[in-house]
């Protein structure tokens, strides 16, 4: 009885009891939950696309945020440094679309994956070759970017925000919306969703592929940059930041890999799981189970709605 | 005689001809040979069909022509194919839609997670005439099909075959062709649906201009809107004729359109048509 009474009853007496220290891991969940949404959606947009779950999201993050730190310690100004990583992640999505996805075009999925890990160890080697392996800060401050903190008194405690937090917080809903629109409103918006519904229905209008692929490793790119800037700025630009790309998968499991809504919804989810399962029940098995509990909830997703909370809408006529 | 002056007796022949196949032979996988010589012109502001049983090679030809063969690993390896006179046998599908050339495909192939309206506005992808032009079109779209303007806010993977098969219609029509290639348009609808598509399919061609090729399975509904027929055996043309001789000829009647009966299912069976083994195409 005791045991269950741990499981069951005290956390939430817990929770009840410091409600402040509840919303601050709520927040600290959110806050991490945006990124990993950010890093799904990258592989969302990808895998509508070409049909390829792209294995090199999470390097593609830390390979932007390298080469964006890396610019401006060669001395160009922050804001040029941006401009000129936007062009390099531009460079790799042309790249990449000529030399990896249109020779290997209709070859079965599993080749298109392999060759995502030849891509990842491409960025990885070429990142340490250029900039070198050692972690380095990000130029939050260059990037007018916010430090510091904002103390809310509230729930007779307080709660603490990062505003760097509250800055990708913002970034990243409006990068939502602004994806959101491009989709739906827009010409080539509209051709993306239409290659993602059938490749050869949208051949046969005359969407060309190799275009929509170009402009989709692009937007995946820009994601890409976002996201390693915002990461970056929590912790430091490094190589061992590309295992978040692993963090993606269970939420990608969550929200279902066409989605994008699914991939932002997934993504909090798992981010704020993550802090309380962690913050309240971590104890009872000695603490850590942040690391794992994602994987755990993709486990059971698996097992009774595998196509995730927002798969695809199979639409089948009856 | 000068390049100018051949480039435009050149095209001077090729006026009254919109498309002209020329003896292709297709190859899928490198070892899987499904056209062996197959030539068939259509005339502009024709409607022509090709008609023949499952597998004689109907689809393979029109996707030889609009070149979404690749897409499956089939190749064009011998003979030619000329759009409006000029050589299109290595274009892309999209420069080929750009030219005024656009297939519709067998089983319709609409963008089911997209609106009615949203796949017909994705068919004028290839377009640069601006928006106003575009809704001109759309609004067009929608007096020849008023059903699709109905249904124009739900998606297309909720409407019926029939609906679909007018929202493909309409999505081709959307990019300006001056030639349509339309897959079997009759496949899984019921006969009065089939009437109504094709009385559309006539009234595009004689208002709108619009050239088509049809490959088609219901030899008897093409036949009565054909003006010209091309029947295809096993990856070869074994007749064809304008579709009034072709309706009344007894073979077809035979083979095609269930009139008598006997042995004979196929024109090989038939010795007048007889044709030489060859080992190697």
């Amino acid at each position: 009885m005791d045991i269950l009474y741990k499981i069951l009853i005290d956390p939430f007496v817990q929770m009840g009891a410091a409600p402040d220290l509840l919303v601050q891991t709520v927040w600290e969940g959110l806050v991490s939950g945006v990124l990993y949404a950010l890093i799904a959606l990258g592989f969302v947009l990808i895998f509508k696309a070409s049909g390829v779950f792209n294995f090199a999201q999470g390097i593609m993050v830390v390979f932007a945020g390298l080469t964006l730190v890396g610019l401006h310690e060669m001395g160009l100004p922050a804001p040029i440094a941006l401009l000129v990583t936007l062009g390099v992640m531009f460079f790799i999505a042309v790249a990449v679309e000529r030399v990896v996805l249109r020779p290997l075009v209709n070859q079965p999925d599993i080749i298109l994956f392999m060759a995502t890990f030849g891509i990842t160890y491409l960025l990885i080697g070429f990142g340490e070759l250029i900039f070198g392996g050692n972690p380095k800060r990000m130029i939050t401050e260059e990037l007018y970017l916010p430090s510091g903190a904002i103390e809310w008194k509230a729930f007779g405690g307080f709660v603490q925000f990062q505003k760097i937090d509250v800055a990708a917080a913002v970034i990243a809903a409006l990068m939502i919306a602004v994806l959101a629109f491009f989709f739906q409103k827009t010409r080539i918006g509209r051709a993306l969703r239409a290659v993602a519904d059938s490749h050869k229905a949208a051949l046969s209008v005359g969407i060309s592929l190799n275009q929509i692929w170009v402009i989709v490793w692009f937007t995946a790119g820009i994601v890409a940059l976002v996201t390693g800037i915002m990461w970056g700025a929590r912790s430091d630009v490094s190589f061992a930041l590309q295992v978040i790309a692993l963090k993606a998968l269970p939420v990608l499991i969550l929200g279902g890999f066409t989605s994008v809504p699914g991939a932002i919804v997934g993504g909090l989810i798992i981010g704020i799981g993550e802090k309380i399962g962690e913050f309240y029940w971590g104890p009872l098995v000695g603490g850590g189970i942040e690391s794992w509990l994602a994987y755990f909830i993709a486990l059971g997703f698996l097992l009774f709605r595998p196509q995730g909370l927002f798969g695809e809408k199979i639409i089948e006529r009856i | 005689m000068s390049a100018v002056q051949h480039a435009e007796t050149a095209a001077a022949s090729a006026a009254d001809l919109i498309l002209s196949v020329n003896n292709i032979e297709v190859i899928y996988d490198h070892v899987i040979l499904v056209l062996k010589g197959v030539s068939l012109e259509v005339p502009r502001g024709g409607i022509v069909a090709i008609l023949g049983a499952n597998g004689a090679g109907k689809t393979t030809t029109l996707k030889a022509i609009s070149n979404l063969l690749r897409a499956e690993r089939g190749e064009v390896t011998k003979g030619s194919i000329a759009f409006e006179g000029e050589r299109v046998d290595r274009m892309s599908p999209s420069d080929l839609v750009r030219r005024g050339c656009i297939q519709v495909m067998e089983g319709r192939h609409c963008f089911g997670h997209l609106t009615i309206e949203e796949n017909l506005l994705t068919g004028a992808f290839t377009r640069k005439d601006g928006n106003a032009a575009i809704k001109r079109d759309l609004e067009m779209i929608y007096d020849y099909f008023p059903r699709l303007r109905q249904r124009k806010g739900s998606m297309a993977g909720y409407t019926s075959g029939g609906e679909q098969q007018m929202c493909a219609i309409g999505r081709a029509m959307m990019s300006k062709p001056r030639m349509i290639l339309l897959d079997e348009p009759s496949m899984g609808l019921a006969p009065q649906v089939v009437e109504e598509i094709y009385e559309i399919v006539r009234s595009l061609n004689e208002k709108e201009g619009v050239s088509f090729l049809l490959a088609e399975q219901n030899t008897n509904i093409a036949l009565r809107y054909a003006t010209y027929g091309y029947i295809l055996e096993t990856g070869r043309v074994v007749m064809d004729g304008e579709a009034k001789a072709l309706r009344e000829n007894e073979d077809v009647k035979e083979f095609y359109l269930g009139v008598a009966g006997g042995d004979r299912k196929n024109f090989k069976d038939v010795k007048s048509y007889k044709r030489r083994k060859r080992w190697l195409a």
